[in-house]
């Protein structure tokens, strides 16, 4: 089997999986509305610059807490049957693949009904989800690798968050200074250092998780 | 152990001692607003190279870790981090002692600062991480493998990052470096020296605690 045919039909498999239960989906989904609507209550209103760190700082806990899961769901013996069927490359990709997927349908969401609550000050909608979007790629990139990391350090939630917040600070800096770049409504080369930036931090991440996987998968 | 193991640990010593006194004697630019608090740079400096000398021996011991599973060099590996962490400290120390002089406060909003603490958070989160996790060969595969995926996170926040923002550190968001000032180059003759002899001692307190977690790594393994 071609890797890509096994990334393929592991992110189908974890679809499947997902689709039955729905349980996953459901919880991340309620998880950033109702946090939406407590920044609601708690602010009422609130001035650009506050709306764009808030939903920026909501969708980083709303990611942390998705992604987190991704390698508890798998019991041990069913890790042992992939790694009898797939290679680590394959594993690691169809995370990163899963992951990507759940965080673009979490951010439309997120963003979905923090607009419809909050409204949108935002002068360039383009740049703005653009920015979603590529933000949605970057926390699936780097949280995969460190949620593997997690899972095997006994999987508690706190160790996930001490692992994961300072890798992803400079994405998070990155990202509101591009999405404040399209509140402001600047022209796109302004944006284009950010843009560099960001993509030569996912090249980086994907690139680093796929040599150490290998090393990570098998106790 | 003859003169061939130790003469660098002299060198050290010897350039420590040449950067303490021509640091504090030699002459300096005069410049407004630093004045002779220009001298920290002999300081505050050598710090940072210092950090990011450990840090890099840290992944590069992490990475020999994952292809050999020697046990020493997970060994190394954490001791760099250790030591590299409390040069990081000293480095964050001596800059807001001089920031409280030249910028009016000791923490002031600089992309520079926050890079450097937030990469410090990294570092102790590794050393959390190894807390975390009970068996040995476990522990070194573990903090190897976040060690390598933070390290070049690490530098985007501390070298990559504050050159596209505005600093107030010199040679970054268009502010000169001090080169320029440094016009016959006596200030490079003495930060140079200095900075290697903080590598030096730096890379020597390494391996005494790397010494020491290899007796009692021995010690642990033979009275089992």
């Amino acid at each position: 089997m071609s890797l890509l045919k096994e990334v393929g039909s592991l992110i189908q498999k974890d679809i499947i999986l997902e689709w039955r239960s729905k349980y996953a989906l459901n919880g991340i989904l309620l998880y950033v509305v109702s946090t939406v609507f407590v920044c609601y209550q708690a602010f009422k209103s609130v001035d650009p610059t506050t709306w764009n760190v808030l939903f920026w700082i909501i969708m980083l806990f709303a990611s942390v807490n998705a992604i987190n899961k991704s390698f508890v769901q798998e019991s041990q013996h069913r890790q042992l049957y992939y790694y009898t069927i797939a290679g680590p490359k394959a594993i690691i990709l169809s995370k990163i693949g899963y992951n990507v997927l759940i965080m673009l349908l979490l951010s439309a969401i997120a963003f979905t009904a923090y607009a419809v609550i909050f409204g949108t000050p935002v002068g360039d909608l383009t740049l703005y989800l653009l920015a979603v979007v590529l933000g949605a790629v970057s926390f699936a990139a780097v949280f995969t690798m460190v949620s593997g990391i997690a899972a095997k350090a006994g999987n508690n939630s706190t160790l996930m968050a001490v692992l994961s917040f300072p890798i992803i600070i400079p994405l998070l800096i990155i990202l509101i200074r591009l999405s404040k770049n399209a509140m402001l409504g600047l022209d796109w080369s302004v944006s284009y250092p950010e843009l560099l930036v960001l993509a030569a931090i996912n090249v980086i991440t994907v690139t680093i998780s796929l040599s150490l996987f290998p090393y990570l998968w098998r106790d | 152990m003859t003169m061939k193991h130790y003469w660098w640990k002299i060198l050290a010593l010897l350039l420590l001692l040449y950067g303490i006194i021509a640091g504090l004697l030699g002459p300096v630019p005069a410049l407004p607003i630093v004045h002779e608090t220009i001298r920290n740079v002999y300081f505050h400096v050598p710090m940072w190279f210092t950090m990011f000398t450990l840090y890099l021996i840290s992944v590069i011991y992490s990475i020999k870790y994952l292809s050999s599973n020697n046990p020493h060099h997970d060994l190394v590996a954490v001791e760099s981090v250790n030591v590299g962490v409390i040069f990081c400290t000293f480095g964050l120390l001596t800059g807001m002692a001089w920031a409280n002089f030249t910028w009016g406060a000791p923490w002031p909003n600089d992309p520079k600062l926050n890079g450097s603490a937030i990469a410090t958070l990294m570092y102790l989160a590794y050393l959390v991480l190894r807390n975390a996790l009970e068996e040995e060969q476990k522990r070194a595969k573990i903090s190897a493998i976040y060690n390598v995926f933070a390290f070049p996170i690490m530098i985007v926040l501390m070298y990559i990052l504050p050159k596209t923002t505005d600093s107030l550190h010199p040679g970054a968001g268009g502010n000169s470096g001090f080169g320029q000032f440094d016009l016959d180059g006596s200030m490079k003759a003495v930060l140079y020296p200095t900075a290697i002899g903080w590598i030096l001692t730096g890379i020597w307190l390494m391996t005494l605690r790397f010494r020491i977690r290899k007796l009692e790594y021995q010690n642990h393994t033979v009275s089992e």
